[in-house]
C-alpha cells in the first residue's frame, strides 16, 4: 500500500470532481496553454478560469509561469511519466480487480456444487 | 506499446495483460478459473459485480450499482469518496450469455465502447475486455490526463495519485 499524505490527497481528488478542471487537465494533455486560452476555450470568464488553475495548482496537477502579461499553464509533477507507465498502472488495477473477481467466482462455484448435490438428494 | 506479463507458469492464474492494440484501442486479457457462465455471472449480477469491480487499494464505495442487461438496457455506476459522489452510466448494446458483453461509456459525452468476451476452454474463462476509443486523440488524451476507458475516470485519476504521491512526497 502506497504512503500519502491525505490532506494533498484531498486536495488532488477535490481538484479532479469538477468537470472543467478534468476538462482543463484533458487539454492540458494535448498543449501548454495560457489562462485567457483556457478561459475561452471553456467559454469562461478570466477570474472563473483563474479559480480553477488555483485548485489544479495547488493539487500540483498543474504548474504556471508567468512571461510578460501571459500565466501559462502546463500539466504538474502528478502526470505519469509516459504511456508504459501508464498501462503498468492500469495493469495493476485491474489485477487487483481480477483477485477479487476469483474470489467471487470460486464462491460462485461452491454454491453451484451445492445446489447440484442438494438437487440429487 | 506495451505493458505485458508473460506467465511462465501455465498452470497458476496469471496476471492480467494490457495492450494499446491500435491508435484507439486497449485491451485487457486474464484467465479466470471457471466456467463462462459463473463469470458472465459476476458482471452482470450487481450484488456480485459490486464485490469485485473497485480495487481495494482505492478509498471509494460503489454505493448505486444498476444493470438492466439487455441491449438497449441502461447500467448505472454511482461512487463514493468521502462524501463526494461520482456518476458513470450507459447503455448495454450485445447481450449474449455467455460468451459475450458490450456497453457505451455516456458519462465522457464521447462514444467509447467496451467489449467483454468470454470464452471458455476445459472449463477456464479467457476474458478480454476491449476498449474502443472515438479517435487517437481521445485515447491519447485519456493517458495524459490519467483517466483510462472502461474505468471511472476520477478512479484511474485517484490511483495515479496515490502512485505518484509515493514518489513524489519522499
Amino acid at each position: 500500500m502506497v504512503q500519502y499524505q491525505p490532506s494533498r490527497l484531498d486536495a488532488s481528488f477535490a481538484a479532479l470532481s469538477d468537470a472543467t478542471r478534468r476538462g482543463v487537465l484533458e487539454r492540458l494533455g494535448r498543449a501548454d496553454a495560457s489562462i485567457s486560452d483556457l478561459a475561452e476555450a471553456f467559454r469562461m470568464t478570466l477570474t472563473g478560469m483563474r479559480k480553477h488553475v488555483r485548485v489544479l495548482e495547488e493539487a500540483r496537477l498543474v504548474t504556471t509561469e508567468k512571461v510578460g502579461r501571459v500565466r501559462t499553464c502546463r500539466l504538474g509533477p502528478h502526470r505519469l511519466a509516459d504511456e508504459t507507465a501508464w498501462l503498468e498502472e492500469y495493469r495493476r488495477l485491474w489485477n487487483e480487480r481480477f483477485d477479487e473477481l476469483d474470489k467471487v467466482v470460486e464462491e460462485q462455484l461452491w454454491k453451484e456444487r451445492l445446489d447440484d448435490r442438494n438437487d440429487d438428494e | 506499446m506495451t505493458a505485458t506479463t508473460t506467465n511462465e507458469s501455465a498452470s497458476v492464474t496469471s496476471g492480467a495483460t494490457v495492450d494499446r492494440t491500435s491508435d484507439r484501442e486497449l485491451v485487457v486479457t486474464r484467465t479466470i478459473n471457471a466456467p463462462a457462465r459463473i463469470v458472465f455471472d459476476a458482471w452482470t449480477k450487481p450484488e456480485l459485480f459490486q464485490r469485485w469491480w473497485v480495487p481495494r487499494s482505492m478509498p471509494m464505495r460503489l454505493v448505486t450499482c444498476e444493470m438492466d442487461v439487455r441491449v438497449g438496457g441502461g447500467y448505472r455506476l454511482v461512487f463514493d469518496y468521502d462524501g463526494s459522489t461520482f456518476e458513470f452510466f450507459g447503455k448495454y448494446i450485445e447481450v449474449t450469455p455467455p460468451s459475450r458483453l458490450a456497453w457505451t461509456n455516456d458519462e465522457g459525452g464521447g462514444e467509447q465502447v467496451t467489449t467483454v468476451t468470454f470464452d471458455e476452454r476445459d472449463g477456464r474463462t479467457h476474458l478480454t475486455i476491449h476498449d474502443l476509443y472515438p479517435s487517437k486523440e481521445a485515447l491519447d488524451r485519456a493517458i495524459a490526463s490519467g483517466s483510462t476507458g472502461g474505468l471511472p475516470e476520477q478512479l484511474e485519476q485517484l490511483d495515479e495519485l496515490l502512485a505518484t504521491l509515493d514518489t513524489s512526497e519522499a
